[in-house]
């Protein structure tokens, strides 16, 4: 029972804490570019090898274990219509999601964190600045930026690496794939996809933010707080994903 | 000639530019004050004493609300803090500096950045202005030309020193000090009184200093202020402090000599 109501207690302060976020960005205070070309930089240009090297092998695997499952069908041949539709609707933007969402809401929680329990967070306060405006606003615009664009790479990559074992197993040409793919894909699909990865992007660094404000007891603390951001963003993503899907295929 | 009839004009009271009045704070099931009253006049050096733990940074952080109080008034050149509205906590902060403890110096910035920080967010000034700024509070506090370096590279008494020039860069009215000495070797905690009280002729601004450190205490400070008990139970200047019969304070002042005499453990 107490353990719901802490929970309540945080989804009401994350909701709190993204409302003064979304004024901060919504009004003209935020303008500070210089922040947040940094923090797309660390939260996109610093992640793009994680979701390339996922995505790539989770569509080589994807790839194998269709073309086999299809096989007695006689329908192997169709396995990048398959394999593309999972990797734009669902795995691209869900696993680029969890795993970039380990590297940088774990960062931001470290670094926010640190920060706080050296009392820079009061400080930024002191001195007659927003730490929301300067420390959550240029993250979570960072990240719901640069999410989509890293779930776009990840979609081709993941295509890419499909199309690369059905040439070799299955024994296509790479025209057939692309055309298999873009016969069975739509606008609507990137759209979800990429409509999915700007939640996520949010909920990656609004979380990150959150735990890094929130972190108490020294370097212990950080260590705890960190831990407790990859376990939050996965368990998010994950259930966010859920509704998400419900929500945009009830469109 | 004078008049003789003209009767001499009583003494102005000092100005008090900071009161806490009946101010209540706990955190949880932990009560900090219960409650505060304490008055800081203008131009003096306050020092506020007490055990570890008992809540002397939180009566700083109070003061600029970067903690809210549970119930009472502070009051702030005139001004009521605890219900401030934020765009006037703006200006509040610009005439009240803090030192923190740690100095709190950003991490990701150099020292130049560090001290700009407040000038920028302020809009004090141009470019030229707060170079030239930068250069001049690092005169001031004996650490000239490396405005390039990160904290990183910074002794913890160095530290001090930039965070107190980063304090003093946009002339506040009020330096709030945050344990200004705790884990510095002697001769860092000399340079550190130095500085308080070089600040405190050079500028005239009014000091609230929290600390245990009784040398510096006696070295700094105009008025002392105890903390006992969740309460300030005992105000007044450095001699009656050395003069008291308020036994708690007596045996802080000592340093807890009169609880190991008593107790017979002394050689």
């Amino acid at each position: 029972m107490s353990s719901a109501i802490k929970l309540l207690g945080h989804i009401g302060a994350v909701t709190r804490l993204s409302g003064r976020t979304f004024k901060i960005v919504f009004s003209r205070r935020f303008v500070d570019r210089s922040l947040l070309s940094a923090q797309m930089d660390q939260a996109g240009i610093g992640s793009w090898s994680i979701a390339v090297l996922t995505a790539l092998f989770t569509g080589a695997v994807m790839a194998i274990q269709f073309a086999d499952g299809l096989e007695p069908y006689g329908a192997s041949l169709y396995t990048g219509k398959m394999v593309s539709l999972g990797i734009v609707r669902e795995l691209g933007p869900t696993l680029t999601a969890v795993l970039v969402g380990g590297r940088v809401g774990a960062g931001f929680t470290a670094e926010i964190g640190s920060m706080n329990v050296t009392e820079q967070v009061d400080a930024i306060s002191a001195l007659g600045a927003d730490p929301i405006e300067k420390l959550v606003a240029p993250r979570v615009v960072a990240c719901i930026i640069m999410l989509p664009l890293l779930t776009l790479l990840a979609d081709f990559v993941g295509c890419f690496g499909a199309m690369l074992v059905v040439m070799t197993d299955v024994g296509v040409t790479a025209t057939f794939f692309i055309e298999q793919v873009l016969d069975t894909l739509v606008v609507a699909d990137l759209i979800h996809g990429l409509a999915k990865a700007t939640f996520f992007g949010y909920f990656i660094a609004i979380v990150g933010c959150y735990v890094g404000l929130n972190t108490r007891g020294g370097t212990e603390g950080v260590g705890r707080s960190t831990t407790d951001t990859v376990v939050a963003i996965s368990i998010t993503v994950l259930v966010s994903n859920f509704l998400l899907t419900k929500l945009f295929l009830s469109f | 000639m004078p008049d003789e009839t003209t009767q001499p004009a009583p003494p102005t009271p000092p100005e008090v530019v900071i009161e806490f009045k009946d101010v209540r704070k706990a955190f949880g099931p932990n009560v900090i004050y219960d409650p505060l009253n304490l008055s800081v006049y203008r131009g003096e050096t306050l020092t506020v004493i007490g055990g570890s733990g008992k809540g002397k940074s939180v009566l700083l952080k109070m003061l600029i609300r970067l903690l809210q109080v549970d119930s009472g008034s502070i009051q702030c050149f005139g001004e009521e803090v605890t219900t401030m509205p934020e765009g006037k906590l703006l200006g509040l902060r610009r005439r009240i500096a803090m030192l923190f403890q740690g100095a709190a110096l950003f991490d990701s910035l150099t020292v130049a950045q560090n001290i700009k920080y407040p000038l920028v967010e302020h809009k004090w000034g141009n470019r030229e202005q707060m170079d030239h700024r930068v250069e001049e509070v690092l005169e001031m506090v004996g650490m000239p030309g490396i405005q390039h370096l990160k904290p990183s590279e910074l002794s913890g008494g160095m530290k001090k020193r930039v965070g107190l020039a980063r304090a003093i860069a946009i002339q506040p009215d009020v330096i709030l000090y945050d344990e200004p000495t705790t884990g510095l070797d002697p001769l860092n905690v000399r340079r550190i009184n130095g500085l308080i009280l070089r600040l405190q002729r050079r500028l005239n601004v009014t000091s609230v200093v929290v600390t245990h450190d009784m040398d510096s205490c006696f070295t700094i400070t105009d008025r002392i202020a105890f903390l006992y008990e969740r309460r300030m139970d005992w105000t007044g200047t450095k001699e009656a402090a050395l003069a008291t019969d308020f036994p708690p304070l007596r045996e802080f002042v000592q340093g807890g000599r009169g609880t190991l005499e008593a107790e017979g453990t002394e050689d």
